[in-house]
């Protein structure tokens, strides 16, 4: 009955999420595109913490990598956005793998290993800041160019078709850990999460399943970094790399639910549409600092009606789903 | 003399303020269990109420940190009374998100209610400078340098002379084993957040002396302070003061022999080394 009721609720769901585009106006399709950001982003984090339990505040460095590395490769070589994308993929999945076989072989782990991760992405945007070949801290542009049809191949083209490609990608990305979820990978996350050392004494190879828990969450993350960088056409290490985007990423999870399958995207709804509705607010009073203000005072409320998050809660009160994501 | 010997010992200056700054952070993370990401925000909190001491009462800078680290002292508990001792066995990311919140709150709040311009304190003897051979200091630097080491010491004293530090310390090494004796945990881990915000408020008061304030400054003293501990050793104070001089000097150095912009370069980058070789820093111990 309960897995009737999900099964409906997601049918519903992604139909409005189809015909959207075509109800609304430029400025909230815009919208949609940051929410859809954040959902992605969100969900990818989500592999590493919510399901292997290994806290990023460093996840800017992945998106920056895709970014930067599918854009220079187009702009200054000509490649393909495609072929970009995977080679910014590889290069985020093979910084994962640096970190995280460098944090385990010694030991950091907990606030330890969180506190790395900041460091490997701000020493990053600063190296880019000094990369000239990129542009360094004056930034690497794409020539914007008018077309009369949306061109997905070559990644350039409308909103409408950006915000189609980031709806594939997180549906994609939510089948995957759906997916995942229930396979021996997924169980064994869980077990390292709850217990490191049972995991280890049950046999678990604990160092290659957190190392692929970082090197697929990084790789993910990277393939929105390259989609920014031809959504927005610019790309500056102070944005892409910047701590604060870090803690975007985490913010939504976090508060819609880590752990949970769909606490990301419910966490990246509520916080874009936070977001918006406090700059329209700040824009109408006219007082510079007020939307954040009242996103801050928003973040502690939540975090202290329902510290889990709020997908368990809502998920409980619209009695959907039959286990704990 | 070499030239460099200049940027050596202002960095070494600089750095005793980093380190009494970092000071806070590690007192906190020590006995809580907590890490305070509200820490920058309330470093220029400092910065700011000493502005306003300076511009309403006429006070010297120095004169603003006793002023400024009981102003502080009061944030800190109450903050830890009211809000974050309920977090202190939740995971992490949870206390993370409250944490944010909180630093939010106070950057949007200064943002607010000065602006986004750069300020600053101009002491009569802002321009002053002593002179030892080819040994050129400031006098603001030396004066900032001296307030901060004061600080740590007052603070060293704190801990191993008064009752109230020696139970903070207690609850520290044992926090089941204090509450069995009958300390009263919570109200020691306000007083303790409360003195670590005192430190960073002080550390303002003096910071002031070198730098302009702005509110977006908070972000960046965050994670120099994360910085600072944990090359030092997360919860160890003498850490946390050699660290404060060791990044001290580090920028002083490459900002001369290198570019100013590469300094925090290098700062992370002797951060990622300290955490790989020795996790629990210089001068830490093993959890």
């Amino acid at each position: 009955m309960r897995r009737r009721r999900t099964l409906v609720a997601l049918v519903l769901l992604a139909a409005v999420l189809l015909v959207l585009p075509f109800f609304v106006g430029s400025y909230v399709l815009s919208v949609l595109v940051v929410f859809l950001f954040a959902a992605y982003l969100g969900q990818c984090w989500n592999i590493m913490m919510g399901f292997a339990g290994l806290l990023s505040l460093g996840h800017a460095l992945y998106v920056g990598l895709g970014a930067y590395v599918a854009a220079a490769l187009y702009v200054k070589l000509g490649v393909p956005p495609w072929i970009g994308l995977g080679a910014g993929m590889i290069a985020a999945g093979a910084a994962g793998a640096g970190i995280a076989a460098l944090s385990f072989r010694f030991g950091v782990t907990g606030v330890y290993f969180a506190l790395l991760t900041i460091a490997f992405d701000e020493f990053t945007r600063i190296l880019f800041d000094h990369i000239d070949w990129v542009g360094g801290s004056a930034g690497l542009f794409l020539k914007v160019t008018t077309l009369t049809h949306s061109d997905p191949v070559h990644l350039r083209g409308s909103p409408a078709m950006f915000y189609y490609l980031l709806l594939a990608l997180s549906a994609a990305v939510l089948a995957l850990s759906w997916a995942l979820l229930r396979r021996r990978i997924g169980y064994y996350w869980l077990a390292i999460r709850e217990d490191q050392a049972a995991a280890q004494s049950l046999g678990i190879n604990v160092f290659r399943y957190k190392l692929a828990a970082v090197v697929l969450s990084a790789g993910l993350t990277a393939v929105a970094g390259s989609v920014m960088a031809f959504y927005d056409n610019n790309l500056y290490p102070d944005t892409l790399f910047t701590t604060a985007r870090s803690v975007e990423i985490i913010t939504g999870p976090v508060i819609g639910g880590a752990g949970t399958l769909f606490g990301p995207i419910l966490g990246a709804f509520v916080l874009t549409t936070l977001g918006e509705a406090m700059t329209v607010l700040g824009a109408t009073v006219g007082i510079p600092g007020l939307k954040q203000w009242f996103y801050g005072g928003a973040l502690i409320v939540i975090v202290l009606l329902q510290p889990a998050g709020v997908w368990p809660w809502l998920r409980r009160r619209l009695r959907l789903g039959e286990d704990e994501r | 003399m070499p030239v460099y010997v200049n940027f050596v010992v202002a960095g070494f200056l600089t750095g005793a303020v980093y380190g009494l700054m970092a000071l806070g952070l590690s007192v906190i993370f020590g006995v809580v269990r907590v890490v305070n990401f509200a820490h920058g925000e309330m470093m220029v909190l400092g910065m700011y109420a000493t502005i306003l001491l300076n511009h309403y009462l006429g006070l010297d800078p120095l004169l603003c940190a006793p002023l400024d680290a009981a102003l502080l002292f009061a944030l800190g508990y109450a903050l830890q009374r009211g809000l974050i001792n309920r977090y202190i066995a939740r995971p992490e990311h949870e206390q993370f998100i409250l944490m944010l919140g909180i630093a939010t709150l106070l950057t949007s709040s200064m943002l607010m209610a000065f602006g986004p311009e750069a300020r600053n304190v101009q002491p009569d003897y802002a321009l002053d400078s002593y002179e030892l051979g080819s040994l050129v200091l400031d006098k603001v630097r030396v004066y900032a340098a001296a307030g901060a080491f004061v600080s740590v010491a007052l603070l060293w004293a704190f801990f191993r002379l008064s009752r109230t530090g020696k139970a903070i310390r207690a609850c520290a090494d044992n926090q089941v084993g204090a509450q069995v004796v009958g300390l009263d945990v919570g109200r020691l881990y306000a007083v303790t957040f409360g003195i670590g915000a005192a430190c960073v408020g002080a550390a303002g008061t003096l910071m002031l002396l070198l730098v302009d304030v702005q509110p977006y400054l908070a972000a960046d003293y965050t994670l120099l302070s994360f910085i600072i501990v944990i090359i030092g050793g997360l919860g160890s104070m003498p850490g946390a003061l050699l660290g404060g001089l060791l990044i001290g000097v580090s920028e002083g150095l490459s900002a001369y022999l290198i570019t100013p912009s590469l300094k925090s370069l290098i700062s992370f980058g002797l951060l990622i080394v300290v955490l790989l070789m020795r996790p629990e820093g210089l001068l830490g111990r093993r959890a």
